[in-house]
């Protein structure tokens, strides 16, 4: 177990070229299970890869347990890795497959055995040590991925994108059960997703990169609270943050025709800020919807195009009632009654939206 | 659109199955196809069939027109090739073929895994080096090689075949090799060298394994190749290191109106390929299609 850091960690293929990784600074804890999320050629898996030395580190360094890794083979790394295709070697049984890494450290045969034995136990794959690879469910190859990755007890976990080959049922129940895993096991863990979701429920603490740039590195409820940047407001949180830029008014801000009222705090965040325009984050769950009946008054006017009735929430996909027919979406209660075609009062209701510069994209 | 009578059923050629429906047509095509199938088969196994047939008759029953079907058969004709003395070339051709094979894997695994999984700078340049060693006709090189060969005082003897066969399959191989270790997904080489394998063990216990069906496809290749050569044989031997293509063509000049005798020879010449075409055939179906990670 060990804590990793990457220190103006970069990869770069072509020498001008913007780099696949710029300048990365991490540290993760020991014990840690840090999520590094971001949309695809973010630089993410590129990053998982400098640190299991599948990548050159071009610029900086990667530290584990404060050993600097540049240099070093992946195998004297002592770290385990889960591939996205699970990379079983398909003419090994399951047995000889989570044994193989203890092979090749000349662990002695009898605890080899016992190692793997433990593994399956946890992993609920006893039955199928004898089996080959091809014979099992894309499920029970995820697992002895993994187990081939515990056998050994490395001081990092690696996953890049583990679950993304299981149908969406097993995704769930598996995300569960690594993420269990990991804390039980305490190994200081990094995974690549480029689904939110997974990074929300399964990290300790996120890394939001982009185009090869850290965006923010933070706890998941921080990351869906106080967003660093437009992106990582626009990333996290599905459906996506509302983001409007708008100009400042004497009492809140200006959508189309109307004027928004902020709560106060906000309005003098805004004032303090001294900028004509702001970019302004809403969440869909941070609307009040009223209908036309005058109960939204001092809203600001949309129209309903698509209900997303989910059971216990519905989204509504709507448009302002401005010149560019901006697209705004609404959480309200499931089952409201809100249709297609409607009119609808849109109200803030939360002191907690997003103000970030336009200019910049920063959060202010 | 306009019409519902599906198109793209194969029908042979004929204007009366209008009328058939869809599944009948494909099925007529599909026998006249079966039919020309076993024509060309019959056709291109007949003179084997001959070949064995006549190797087991006397030589009075091998000339009758018709050839007879039915007669006794006879290993006599068998005795005789070996009176001839068909075994010195036979271990000749047995050894020169089983040599070359072994160096020329041993040379084109290593080579493969240089132009494909890590490829080497500039490897369409290597590609075509190995490949363009095999433009120059064969006639034109023998003669700067029987120099060469003659000089070294190598003449007749079998390591210079064995060298010749290895140079000769090398390229072959190692391109055969290359498409096979293209199949093999490189998650598995990372994999191999993460759980603490160095590059020689990872391509013996993780890559060599899924790749076995086709190395035994190359080698199968090179046996073929390297055990029915002739020109370099009868140019480069005599008495002493000469195989068995060499010995069937001087049993031809001196016992050129002994069908079944020849018959003989020729069949036995055949059958090292056939054997070893018959063992490597589990290899070959067993597994092309490497279930490596789907």
């Amino acid at each position: 177990m060990a804590e990793v850091e990457f220190d103006q960690a970069s990869r770069i293929y072509t020498p001008g070229a913007k780099p696949a990784v710029n300048r990365l600074d991490l540290i993760i804890d020991d014990g840690e299970f840090v999520v590094l999320v971001g949309p695809s050629g973010s630089g993410k898996s590129t990053a998982l890869r400098m640190l299991a030395g599948l990548e050159e580190i071009d610029a900086g360094q990667i530290r584990i347990g404060g050993k600097n890794m540049v240099g070093v083979a992946s195998r004297d790394r002592d770290i385990a890795m889960v591939f996205q295709n699970y990379a079983l070697y398909p003419n090994k049984t399951v047995g000889e497959n989570m044994a193989f890494p203890l092979k090749m450290r000349g662990v002695d045969k009898a605890v080899q055995q016992e190692k793997v034995k433990a593994a399956a136990d946890i992993l609920g794959l006893t039955d199928y040590l004898d089996r080959k690879p091809r014979a099992l469910s894309g499920g029970q190859r995820q697992r002895v991925a993994m187990g081939r990755a515990i056998v050994r007890e490395p001081q990092v976990f690696l996953m890049d994108e583990p679950l993304s080959n299981l149908d969406a049922k097993m995704r769930v129940s598996t995300r569960t059960e690594i993420a269990a895993m990991q804390r039980r096991l305490g190994v200081t863990t990094v995974y690549v997703t480029h689904d939110q979701v997974e990074a929300m429920t399964m990290g300790d603490r996120v890394a939001l990169l982009k185009d090869g740039a850290l965006q923010q590195f933070a706890t998941p409820a921080e990351l869906y609270d106080k967003p660093a940047n437009v992106f990582v407001a626009g990333f996290i949180g599905s459906p996506a943050m509302n983001l409007f830029t708008l100009p400042v008014g004497a009492e809140g801000v200006r959508i189309g025709s109307s004027d928004l009222a902020l709560p106060g705090s906000l309005h003098s965040r805004i004032s303090s800020a001294g900028q004509d325009t702001i970019t302004l984050g809403i969440r869909p769950e941070q609307w009040a919807v009223g209908g036309d009946n005058g109960d939204g008054a001092g809203g600001v006017k949309a129209q309903v195009d698509v209900v997303e009735e989910l059971g216990s929430d519905a989204f509504l996909y709507a448009h302002l009632d401005d010149e560019k027919q901006t697209p705004v979406v609404v959480r309200s209660a499931g089952r409201s009654g809100a249709r297609r075609g409607d009119q609808i009062a849109l109200t803030p209701t939360s002191e907690d939206l997003h103000l970030f510069s336009p200019e910049t994209g920063e959060r202010l | 659109m306009a019409t519902a009578t599906p198109e793209r059923t194969v029908t042979p050629a004929g204007g009366d199955d209008q009328q058939l429906n869809p599944k009948a047509r494909r099925s007529v095509g599909g026998t006249l196809l079966s039919v020309l199938a076993w024509i060309v088969g019959i056709g291109f196994f007949f003179p084997i069939l001959w070949m064995v047939l006549t190797a087991f008759k006397q030589e009075a029953d091998a000339y009758t027109t018709p050839p007879k079907l039915f007669f006794s058969p006879t290993l006599d004709q068998f005795r005789a090739v070996f009176d001839a003395g068909i075994g010195p070339y036979l271990l000749n051709s047995l050894f020169a073929t089983v040599v070359s094979t072994i160096l020329v894997l041993v040379l084109a695994t290593p080579a493969a895994y240089a132009v494909s999984l890590r490829p080497v700078k500039k490897v369409q340049d290597v590609l075509f080096f190995f490949i363009s060693t095999k433009m120059l006709p064969v006639v034109a090189a023998i003669v700067p090689i029987y120099v060469v060969v003659n000089d070294i005082g190598m003449l007749d003897n079998i390591w210079t075949l064995i060298v010749l066969y290895t140079a000769m399959n090398l390229p072959i191989a190692v391109w055969m090799m290359r498409s096979f270790f293209q199949e093999v997904p490189k998650e598995l080489l990372e994999a191999a060298s993460m759980d603490g394998a160095s590059l020689a063990r990872s391509l013996r216990e993780v890559v060599l394994p899924v790749i076995s069906p086709g190395m035994a496809a190359t080698a199968l290749i090179c046996v073929i190749f390297a055990w029915n050569e002739f020109f370099f044989a009868v140019n480069l031997t005599a008495a002493r290191a000469a195989t068995v293509p060499v010995f069937l063509v001087g049993f031809i000049t001196s016992e050129g109106l002994y069908f079944a005798k020849l018959c003989a020879a020729a069949t036995m010449a055949a059958l090292p390929v056939v054997i070893a075409g018959w063992i490597a055939q589990n290899k070959l179906v067993q597994g092309l299609s490497f279930g490596a990670v789907k």
